[in-house]
Parts: structure tokens; sequence; C-alpha cells
């Protein structure tokens, strides 16, 4: 073609003319609201009514939010000091509540005097998320501190001895062990039942007694702290973060169970996520904070929040993995076909090609799950947990701030908002990077 | 369609056929529920042969390559791979499937890798090749196939006919003994056809074992040693090409000659 090109054309031009400006009025500030909020009359009318409306809004809040009450100590002395300042009792917000009770908002009942220790917990916990959110800057070396996380925050949050998460992860390294023997000695299935078996036995047996016998030597360990004593965002925040780490894996092994070919594991999984889906979550939290004692065998202390940790994440789990089959079913079966032909087996074809497909095309449903569950934890108030929503119910109870509503909850709501708005950043910041069709 | 093969000269100094047997399948049948997709094929393909397997849409020629590594499962007779004989046994299964080569009509790259990632991934995680001499076999491969530029480019920012030839390349960094090509040729536009019909003509001329399924009948003419028709899930009628083309037996292969050659 371009020899030919070359042939036929005659004249092909080698300097090009200087290029104009675009008119100013479709550049610059001018420009953009001419075209944005002024083309047209109707369209000018609507952009004026608009800015009305605002303007009312912003003149009835905004003097009620900047109120100078932050040093009052009851909701009396604030409406005082709203009177004196002429704009009525009820004329302003009274933030007394929040400078007196923010830090009880957020940790609860948590001893005042180790609040580092939740707040190094939250500070480690985005170290220890860190190479997963953003793999392409942070080295994935610190996985190892990541998977470490878990058993350093129960540590932390609860204290007590240092030896006892220590013997609880030496069970997954006996676990480990016994997976590599066994599988060495009678193949795959044989290796992962006697690495189960030996770390229910250490954990059963061995975990306890050594505990203690490591303590009474040398004795490392943190002021305990009660289950009880967890409120607030504190709480919301533990409930919440487990429940979404826990219900991303355990969605995807159920997702892909409902799709398995087996027909026992198929029905176990569609039993499960169909009873769960079918189950209000408060019923899943009265099952988990009543009904499951009787169950158990009498004198067994299972922990509260440990309790609704499982029943939450057990929840998220069943629509996560409604969200994951659907990403999965997105897939073309030729994916599939690919993999296989190449010789993947199952596992490797799911976790090189399947999933990481699958999980891109449902992140919006994964985060809007995400979201939804870590908003959830609200409701543990109901079985009275401290919450933040709880404990908004228990500060009014305090004589000083009987009848104060919208200043709790305003804060409530705007911490919470500030989580979940950066959680949905992230998926959409996510889903650019893994963009890579240009169709 | 004939004018779209090479024009060039081909070498047919690599392109013998051994006495060695790569595939031997024997009274096969296979059903699709109570459809009787394929019906007693007997098929025995020697190691350097290129076989062209033509028929109407619907006839089972994808399921017939596909039974071959096992993407199908046949429910009578044997299909005997390299020596292996394909059963339930997945160690057989994936054993054959890393022996074996296979592109599909609609290329299958993996969209969220990269085209080097794409051909490196099979060699690491199934052959166990170190990375680095993974990434040398696939950079040759690229480099044959002509698209060694776009390694680092995503599926979906390259033509159809380079993914074809990814595809390909894909394939042959697991360095196969037999390729299956499943209409490679029938989701491109006319004028990326030609690419890809001349990476497998290159690909025949290094004496690849390859099975076919396509309908460009000038490159069957080229490269083909035999010619398959299947009509209704059986084998009509083989031959050599030029027999084939210029003589065909059954009624049902002049009908289909016909047509497609648009005499
Ligand atoms: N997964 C399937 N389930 C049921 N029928 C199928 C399936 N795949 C293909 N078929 C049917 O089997 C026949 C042969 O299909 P195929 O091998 O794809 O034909 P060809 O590749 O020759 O066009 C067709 O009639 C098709 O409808
Ligand atoms: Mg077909």
């Amino acid at each position: 073609m371009s020899n030919t090109h070359a042939d036929t054309v005659l004249f092909v031009r080698d300097t090009m003319l200087p290029q104009k400006n675009p008119p100013s009025t479709s550049v610059g500030a001018v420009g953009w609201a001419r075209e944005n909020l002024f083309a047209g009359w109707g369209n000018t009318i609507l952009t004026l009514l608009a800015f009305a409306v605002v303007y009312y809004l912003l003149a009835g809040i905004l003097p009620w939010l900047i109120s100078p009450t932050f040093g009052a100590e009851s909701l009396t002395e604030c409406r005082e000091i709203l009177a004196a300042k002429g704009v009525g009792s009820h004329g302003g917000a009274c933030w007394g509540v929040i400078s007196e009770r923010w830090k009880q908002l957020l940790f609860g009942f948590y001893p005042a005097e180790a609040y580092w220790r939740p707040i190094l917990t939250f500070v480690l916990l985005f170290v220890a998320i860190s190479p997963v959110l953003f793999a392409d800057y942070v080295t994935p070396k610190l996985l190892w501190f990541t998977a470490l996380f878990p058993f350093l925050a129960v540590w932390l949050l609860w204290g007590g001895s240092l030896w006892t998460p220590v013997t609880v992860l030496a069970g997954f390294v006996v676990g480990a062990v016994f997976l590599s023997m066994g599988s060495k000695i009678g193949g795959a299935i044989v290796g992962v039942i006697a690495a189960i078996l030996g770390a229910v036995l250490w954990w059963a047996v061995a975990a306890a007694p050594l505990a203690s016998g490591l303590s009474s030597v040398v004795e490392i360990g943190l002021l305990p702290v009660e289950s009880r004593d967890f409120g607030g965002f504190l709480l919301a925040i533990t409930l919440g973060v487990t429940a979404i780490f826990g219900s991303l894996p355990l969605g995807i092994i159920l997702a892909l169970g409902r799709r398995s070919d087996l027909l026992l594991v198929k029905s176990l999984c569609v039993g499960f996520i169909e009873f769960i889906r079918g189950v209000p979550l408060i019923t899943l939290l009265f099952v988990a904070s009543t009904l499951l004692n009787i169950f158990l065998p009498p004198g067994t202390n299972f922990d509260i929040i440990l309790r609704v940790m499982i029943m939450m994440t057990l929840f998220a789990a069943a629509y996560m993995a409604e969200v994951i089959r659907g990403g999965l079913a997105a897939l073309p079966t030729g994916q599939y076909e690919a993999a296989d032909a190449l010789g993947l087996d199952y596992w490797k074809a799911q976790r090189l090609i399947i999933m990481p497909q699958a999980l891109k095309i449902s992140i919006p449903g994964i985060v809007s799950t995400f979201i939804g569950v870590f908003k959830d934890t609200t409701l543990v108030s109901i079985i009275s947990l401290f919450d933040p929503l709880g404990l908004a119910n228990a500060i009014r109870a305090d004589g000083a701030w009987t009848g104060i509503y919208w200043e709790l909850f305003i804060f409530i709501g705007v911490v919470f908002f500030i989580f979940c708005f950066s959680m949905s950043r992230y998926s959409m910041y996510l889903e650019r990077k893994l963009q890579t069709g240009h169709h | 369609m004939s004018d779209l093969a090479t024009q060039r000269e081909i070498d047919r100094t690599k392109m013998q056929v051994s006495d060695e047997i790569a595939i031997e399948i024997v009274n096969m049948n296979k059903w699709y529920g109570t459809f009787h997709v394929l019906r007693d094929i007997n098929l025995t393909v020697n190691r350097g042969e290129r076989i062209v397997i033509a028929g109407p849409s619907g006839s089972g020629k994808s399921t017939l390559i596909r039974c071959i590594n096992r993407l199908e499962e046949h429910q009578q007779g044997k299909i005997v791979v390299d020596g292996t004989e394909l059963t339930s046994d997945l160690k057989n299964i994936d054993k054959i499937r890393s022996e074996v080569g296979m592109c599909f009509q609609h290329f299958n790259l993996f969209p969220h890798l990269t085209i080097l990632e794409n051909c490196t991934l099979a060699p690491i995680w199934v052959r166990k090749t170190p990375k680095k001499e993974a990434v040398e076999t696939a950079m040759h491969f690229l480099e044959k196939v002509k698209i060694p530029d776009q390694a680092n480019k995503y599926p979906g920012q390259l033509s159809g006919g380079q993914q074809q030839r990814v595809a390909i390349a894909r394939s042959l960094c697991m360095k196969p003994r037999i390729m299956l090509f499943d209409e490679p040729t029938s989701a491109l536009d006319p004028e990326m056809i030609k690419e890809v019909l001349d990476t497998m003509i290159e690909l025949a001329e290094e004496g690849m074992t390859m099975l076919c399924v396509t309908h460009e009948m000038g490159f069957a003419r080229q490269v083909a040693n035999r010619v398959i028709f299947m009509d209704q899930g059986q084998i009509v009628e083989q031959n050599e090409p030029e027999e084939f083309f210029n003589n065909p037996q059954s009624e049902r292969t002049k009908l289909f000659l016909s047509q497609i050659l648009g005499h």
C-alpha cells in the first residue's frame, strides 16, 4: 500500500499550520460553567434553582453546626451558652458531648491507660494489608507480617500472656510439619488429614499447658482486657475487619463449592448460602448471644465477641459467595478451556486464571458487601454490646446528656462515612488499575 | 479462499511422516445426552502428519479434536495419545494436556495477563521451568510469530490476527509434540487470516504433528498430507489433498466441496 501511495499522491504537506487557540468561552472556568451550568434557558433556571436550594439548606444547617459549645459539660450548660448568645436554647448544636465523650465513642470502656494498644493495632492493620491493597508499591515480603498480624492483633487488643498467641501460632507450624510429612508418606489427602489432626491435637492438649509453663518461666504479658469492655468504633472495626477479611476467602470457597460437580459439596454450599441469606442477621446475632449457650457444654466460656465475629463472618460470606459466583458466571468458558488445554490443574487454573478475573469483575459487589457488613456491625447493640449506637444510648442515659441525639449521630455518621467512602474510593482505584483492555 | 495461503515455496525437507504413532483413536463414540455426536471414529495419526479436518458446521469436528485433549470426554472406544491412553485418570489427562497444544477459534488468551505472562504461565506453573528460562523461551516463540515488540501489552490491545499468533506462541512455549487447531482463522478479518496461516505453515515446515479444523482449502492443499471429511459425526472420507479435491468419492463430500470452493 505505502509505495503505491507515494506514487499516486502528488502533494504531501510537510509543514503544519500553527494552531489557533480555542475561543475563550469554551475553556477555563467560564467555559466550563457555560457548558455545564448555563447551557440554554432550561438549564440556567435549573442551575439557579439548585443554588437556591443549596443556599437554603446550608443557611439552615451551618449556624446550627457552628456552635461554641465545645466546653459545655452538660446539655443544660449548652442551652445556657446558646441562650446567652441569643440564638435560643435550641438554636445550636451541643458539641460538649462529643468533646467529653469522643474517647468513649471510639474505644468503649477500654481502659484509658491502654488506648495505645488499639491505636497501634489499627496502624499495624494498615501495614498488614498494604501488601494486599497496594501490591505495586509494597514488597511482598511484608505478607509474612500480614500472616502474623491476626495473632498480634488479638494479643494487643485482649492482652494477657504473649505465650497464648505464640502457642496457638505454633499449632499452625505443627500442622505444616505434619502436612509435609504426611504428604511424603501417603499423598496429599493423608497430608491434609494429618495436618488437621496434628494441629487440633496440639491446640487441645499441648497449647494451654505449654503457654502457662512458659509464662511461669518468662512472664511477658499485657494487662488483660475483657470483651465486655470493648465498645464504640473499636468494637465496630474489630468486628467489621474480621468479618470482611474472613468472608472473602470463605465466600470464594463457597462460590467454588456451589459450582462444583461433586453433589455433596454442592448441596452443602447451596444449603449454607441459602440458609444464611434467608435469615435476618439479627436472628443470627441472637443465636450467637443466647441460644448457643444452650448447645455448648455448661461452663464453657465462649467469648461473646468471638461468637459475634463468627456469625458476622458467616453472614457476610454467604453474600460474598453469591457476588463472586456472579463474577465466575460472567467469565467465558473459553478461559476454563484454555487453562485446561495448557495443563493447569483445577486449583492452579482457579488461582491464576479464573479468580483474578472473576474477582475483578466482582469488585463493585464485593466492596458493597464489605461496606454493608461494616455498617451492620451496629446491629450488635441489639444483643447489648456497645457498638457506637449502643454507646450513644448509654451516653444519653447519663443525666447530664439526657435528650441529646443529633450531635452523637452526626459524629458516628461522619466516622462511618469516612471508612465506607474510603473503601469505595479504593475499589474505584483498584478497578482503574486492573483495567487492561482497550476495546 | 485458496488464494489466501502463502504464495511462497514450502520447504518440505523436514515435513516427513514417521512410522511412529502419535494419536490412535479406535471405535470412539460420544454422546451429548442422547445426541450421538461422534460415531465409530477410527483415526490413526503418525508423528509429523498434518491433517486437515473439514465438514459442515455441526458435524462434530470440534468435538473430535476436543476429545483428543479431554476437553470433552468420550464414552466408548479408545483414544491413545503419545502412548498414553485417555481415561478418567487425572495424571494421564494432565500429562497429555501438557504434550498437546491447542488453539481456539476465539484465541482464549488470558486478558488479565500480558502477552509475555500468557506465554510463561503454563511453563512456570505446569512444567516448573525457572522464570528466566520461561521468559527466554516465550520471547523466542514470540519472535517466531513476529510479535516480540508486543510482549508487554495486554491481549485487549492487539488485533485479532496478533492475538491468534500469541495463542499459537503460548501453546508452543509448552513444547508440545502435537498441535490442535479449531478453526483458528474463522473469527478473523480476511487480511489477518494470512498472517496466522503463515505461522501455521512455518510450524508444519518444522515437522510438527498438526490436526487442523479449517475451511482454508488453500492451506489444506499446500500443507496437509491428509484431508478428513466429517459429516453427522462420522468420518465420511479421507484422502491426500490432491485426490480429495480433484476426485472426491462420496456425494456428501462433492456437495460440500462445491459449496465451499464456490463452484
Ligand atoms: N456441550 C454440548 N452439549 C450438547 N450438544 C453439543 C455440545 N457441543 C456441541 N454440541 C452439538 O454437537 C454437534 C457437533 O458440534 P461441534 O463438534 O461443535 O461441530 P463442528 O465443530 O463440526 O461445527 C452440534 O450439533 C452441536 O450442536
Ligand atoms: Mg466447531
